[in-house]
């Protein structure tokens, strides 16, 4: 995705949702326009009409507005409108219409100081069963290596892949302290709260190259917490899943592609690594 | 220091009826409501999150003494009735007999906090620091914190007890309102206690 | 009214039963007036000074930080890299631990050390007593204490980047797991909060028994000047909201000190290591406890303001306000609100719908007060003969400034919308306009209103003037373009915001916003000669130089210890401005009918 198409206004769209959420934003936003200039408008009627000058005099007598309490009422009207009308109906169906699960593509995400884990179930769409006293260098999720069900997990880093067109539910968590998963332009954002796991959904319209930031302050690396997000065709997703599957024998080795920065290094060194331009799969 | 005489220091206020002393200490009181509010809240909610309650297994009147904190809560509520009875002498313009009951009540004070640090030495001996997991640190922050309260007490009714009762030769009536205020807050902590035995070492 | 001109003189010898009030005319040496001075206008202009002087702390702290937004990753002028340096900007570049650093310590200075300690310690303890016709507060060896605890909280504070690892770095919201494993100055700021919430709490509750107990003879509820009844709201807000966080950072220090784990959940490994911590706390906990405090302190950041704004508007459209008692009512109801309101931070948490339901809900209703507020106050404009005095300026810019702020607060409060903007700079924008050109303003507006009544000399209205119109075009520069950025998708709190390609897009902006802050505080500087000029060259001033109405403007200026020459007496409503048949315009409430 060319960096020309953000702007200084809502990037594209590429997420089945996120068009509602859009609508409420551009709604709220006239509305509070529409206020704004309605108030400024008489604001600063007054501030010239009223101002102090030789022979002018203040009313005393409170002025029977009932244009106010109109206002008023509609404004009342307006936020129920966009609450129960615009916004809960959205976050409802949102939140409590995952999707049927024999269609959806399931990732695990794991965040950590300062990197994302993806931890896909690989052909047998079973997860490899993970224990936090696993966790060492190379096994960066503690994936249990006598679970079956692990070997043909992959777990990428910084690499976040799916299909366009295909639900996908992901559970995040993290290792560590509080991150947020936020991919500005799925319109997603769920805080990763260390000891819970928390299902998100989302499904792409788009295929493309685009960004998963960190939006919760995590640490000295908050900023450079950033991870790809390679939406792919379906025959392009299914070749990267052949690609990445681990050899069927021992151990999960990860297909990572780098290493997560390891702790607390501060310093110039510290500075952002320029993201990739063209990692492999993507698409225009 | 102050030169400024403030109004219904001594006599209450003709619309809310109480002096100032005694609304302030109620407003007081209202805002450590809410501070043990907040620590009970966050013991229902690291409680009600955990699998196991102790996490480590068994029951908490098992792991903590029951006979020792019962024999406290009849400390401290032995020791509001004297509290009371103190102020009542106030009341009825004796001295000497506030000034006994006073002591009885730091005295009993002091035997509440040295069975609590019975307590404490007991388990620490075990290793049940707080750090060994959230049971002992919700018992040790929450009962620590009422222990601070108490110790708070212990200063404020001590005050009235030696320096501060040189206030009744010349307005024994304002002595007698800070005895009652003194007297609020410690049956508050009393109060504390009181939920905190059933919740801690109990439930 | 016949007027005594000399502030100091005390010579009409009444000798009713505050007699010996009065002694404004003997000079205490210095150490006796300003270190154990228990005169609620002492304290009160000790809290201005020091939280003035923190606010500018903590505005440097922000222009520091704006050119690492700027020019990521470009040294700082050699002078100031010199200043701060090599540890904290190793070869003149921000290190990242040393952004975060600012970022918290900015956030808590300004809210905790700065505008509250203003609003409430500051103009609270000068103005409130004066309004209500008191001698002192209620307690003023208490209140004394208050800020004896206040200070040593500050310092303690700004002792954090002096320990090893720096000031806290975890945000002014100080989330755990990230804070329970941070550096020490993290401890070192919840030693800190412990004391400044005690100090708060001691003041609230001198507030509140002053203004229910010692109203002058006359002054009813409904008397009662507006700025009264807001910091009446705050102070119940501070008794019940602060002790919940002083609660939480009691835990949150019993997890770093005492190994603890209230807010540390089993199976934790940082940087690849198993932390050893028994585990099984919750993280969320502590957001609960923080934003139970915290929203309701947003109240306690704007009441205040509103209450400046208020009397300044009234005494300066010459008019009454319009809709005094809705004001009120709508103080009340949003100070009622502000309690249930808090999770509407935590959206994005992963709460349930109920709950998400329940809070947004409760988030519009919030809003309705506010509006009825903003309302009220452009209304009191409409029939008045509005002078453009320099408060004036500054609390007619706080009506614009604060209904952008709130209404930015809409699609944050909505949780569909919030999904998105949720920890954007749109949520930045949004607070700051409220807390910055809104509730700065009217504290700016209340130190030009009232500096006279406390010095007994007029600030210069011209550099009055330049410093508003210099601060409000480059403040608007800081933060406008902040909704800019939050709707691009831009993240809160980024070292280097280029690392994003939705960054780099706006990143034009943050180039804006830091040449507007400088000159924001640049404009400062015109405040800052203004205030100290002022006390040897001002125009001075006899009681009422405003023709103001209500009983502070009795009092001498500056007064003497115990306030009033003689007792006030209150005989009408607060704000009788141009009433009819009257010869002035004002009609104070001090003066009994026919004079």
């Amino acid at each position: 995705m060319d960096e020309k198409v953000y702007g200084w206004w809502l990037p594209p769209d590429v997420s089945t949702h996120g068009a509602k959420i859009d609508h409420l934003i551009s709604v709220v936003h006239w509305f509070m326009l529409l206020l704004f200039v309605g108030w400024g408008c008489f604001f600063i009627y007054c501030l010239l009409k009223y101002r102090q000058r030789p022979g002018h005099k203040a009313i005393y007598a409170p002025i029977a507005a009932v244009a106010t309490k109109y206002i008023e009422g509609a404004v009342v009207v307006v936020e129920v409108f966009l609450l129960f009308g615009l916004s809960t109906p959205v976050w409802l169906a949102y939140k409590n219409s995952p999707p049927d699960d024999s269609a959806a593509l399931h990732i695990k995400i794991v965040a950590e100081q300062f990197a994302w884990n993806f931890h896909y179930p690989g052909k047998d769409k079973k997860f490899g069963r993970t224990d936090a006293s696993l966790i060492s260098g190379d096994n960066p999720l503690g994936v249990d290596p006598e679970d079956k069900d692990g070997k043909d997990d992959i777990i990428t880093v910084n690499q976040l892949h799916f299909p366009v067109h295909t639900p996908v539910v992901v559970e995040v968590s993290s290792k560590d302290v509080i991150h947020s998963f936020n991919i500005p332009v799925l319109r997603v954002k769920q805080d990763t709260i260390p000891g819970q796991r928390i299902p998100v959904w989302f499904e792409a319209t788009q295929t493309g190259h685009f960004e998963l930031a960190c939006a919760q302050l995590c640490g000295l690396g908050h900023y450079r917490m950033r991870a790809d997000v390679l939406i792919d065709s379906p025959e392009d997703y299914a070749k990267w899943e052949a690609d990445n599957l681990p050899p069927a024998a021992e151990a999960p080795a990860a297909a990572a592609p780098e290493t997560p920065p390891a702790g607390n290094t501060p310093g110039p060194s510290d500075r952002p690594q320029e993201p990739e331009k063209a990692p492999k799969g993507e698409k225009k | 220091m102050s030169d400024t005489v403030i109004p219904y220091m001594v006599k209450p206020h003709p619309v809310t009826g109480i002096p100032n002393g005694k609304f302030a200490i109620w407003l007081f009181l209202a805002s450590e409501v809410m501070l043990f509010g907040a620590l009970f809240s966050s013991y229902v909610l690291i409680r009600t999150g955990a699998p196991h309650w102790p996490p480590e297994g068994g029951l908490s009147s098992e792991i903590l003494d029951v006979p020792k904190a019962t024999f406290n809560t009849a400390v401290l509520i032995t020791s509001s009735i004297t509290m009371v009875l103190a102020w009542a002498s106030c009341k009825m313009k004796n001295l000497p007999k506030f000034k006994m009951w006073m002591a009885i009540t730091i005295a009993l004070s002091f035997v509440f906090l040295v069975v609590k640090y019975f307590e404490y030495a007991h388990k620490f001996e075990l290793g049940h620091t707080p750090a060994h997991d959230n049971f002992y640190a919700i018992y040790f922050t929450m009962t620590g914190l009422h222990g601070v309260h108490i110790i708070g007490g212990i200063i404020v009714n001590f005050y009235l007890l030696t320096f501060g009762s040189k206030l009744w030769k010349t307005d024994p009536e304002h002595f007698t309102n800070r005895v009652e205020n003194a007297g609020l807050y410690w049956h508050f902590v009393d109060l504390v206690w009181i939920f905190l035995f059933p919740s801690l070492y109990l439930l | 009214m016949s007027v005594d001109t000399h502030a100091h003189t005390n010579g009409n010898g009444h000798a009713h039963d505050h007699g010996d009030r009065g002694h404004g005319g003997h000079e205490l040496p210095f150490w006796k007036k300003y270190i154990f001075s228990v005169d609620h206008k002492v304290i009160g202009i000790q809290y201005t000074v020091t939280a003035l002087v923190f606010l500018l702390f903590g505005f440097c702290l922000m222009m520091l930080m704006r050119w690492q937004l700027a020019y990521p990753g470009q040294p700082a002028p050699a002078l100031i890299a010199k200043l701060i340096g090599e540890n904290a900007m190793p070869g003149g570049v921000m290190a990242p631990e040393f952004y975060n650093q600012l970022g918290a310590m900015h956030g808590t200075i300004m809210v905790f050390l700065g505008v509250v300690p203003l609003a409430v310690g500051g103009f609270g303890n000068f103005v409130m007593p004066l309004q209500i016709g008191a001698p002192d507060m209620a307690f003023p060896r208490l209140n004394l204490a208050s800020y004896w605890i206040f200070l040593p909280g500050c310092i303690l504070m700004m002792c954090g980047f002096f320990v090893q690892g720096g000031a806290a770095q975890s945000g002014w919201t100080s989330y755990p797991p990230l804070s329970d494993i941070a550096t020490t100055g993290q401890t070192v700021w919840l030693l800190a909060m412990v004391l400044i919430i005690t100090s708060s709490l001691l003041g609230s509750i001198n507030f509140i028994v002053t203004i229910v107990q010692m109203r002058a003879k006359g002054l009813t509820f409904w008397r009662l000047p507006f700025f009264v009844h807001a910091q009446l709201v705050t102070s119940f807000l501070l008794l019940l909201a602060f002790p919940p966080l002083e609660a939480a950072s009691v835990l949150q220090l019993m997890d770093r000190v005492a190994g603890t784990s209230f807010f540390l959940p089993s199976g934790l490994v940082i940087s690849g290591e198993q932390l050893k911590v028994a585990g099984g706390g919750s993280p969320l906990l502590w957001q609960h406890l923080f934003w139970f405090l915290a929203h309701p302190e947003v109240y306690v950041l704007i009441l205040p303001a509103l209450g400046i704004v208020t009397e300044v508007m009234a005494n300066n459209t010459r008019k009454p306000i319009w809709g005094y008692r809705l004001l009120v009512y709508s103080v009340i109801f949003l100070g009622f609100m502000s309690f249930v309101v808090w999770a509407h931070h935590m959206f994005m948490t992963g709460m349930g719908t109920t709950m998400s339901t329940f809070f947004q809900t409760t988030t519009m209703i919030i809003s309705i007060p506010s509006v009825v507020i903003v309302t009220c106050l452009i209304m009191s404009l409409y029939g008045g003969n509005i002078r453009f005095t320099t408060p004036m300026l500054f609390a007619t810019a706080f009506l614009p400034m604060f209904a952008i702020g709130g209404l930015t607060g809409l699609p944050l409060g909505l949780t569909a919308s919030d999904i998105y903007l949720h920890d954007t700079f749109y949520v930045i924008g949004h607070f700051h306009y409220v807390v910055a050109p809104g509730t700065l303003f009217a504290l700016f507006a209340g130190v030009y209103y009232w500096y006279p009544k406390a010095t007994g000399r007029q600030m210069n209205p011209t550099l009055g003037k330049l410093h508003f119109w210099c601060s409000f075009v480059a403040i608007n520069f800081v933060f406008m373009p902040m909704f800019f950025q939050g709707m691009a998708g831009l993240s809160r709190r980024l070292y280097d915001p280029t690392v994003y390609m939705h960054g780099r897009g706006v990143q034009p902006l943050n180039v804006v916003i830091s040449m507007g802050a400088w000159a924001l505080g640049a404009s400062q500087i015109f405040f800052i000669i203004n205030f100290f000029m002022s006390l040897k060259t001002g125009e001075k001033v006899l009681e009422n130089p405003w023709n103001a109405t209500t009983l502070e403007w009795a009092a001498p200026s500056p007064p003497g210890h115990g306030n009033f020459l003689t007792e006030p007496v209150v005989y009408r409503e607060p704000y009788e401005y141009s009433v009819p048949g009257h010869a002035t315009d004002y009609s104070p409430q001090f003066v009994a009918e026919g004079n």
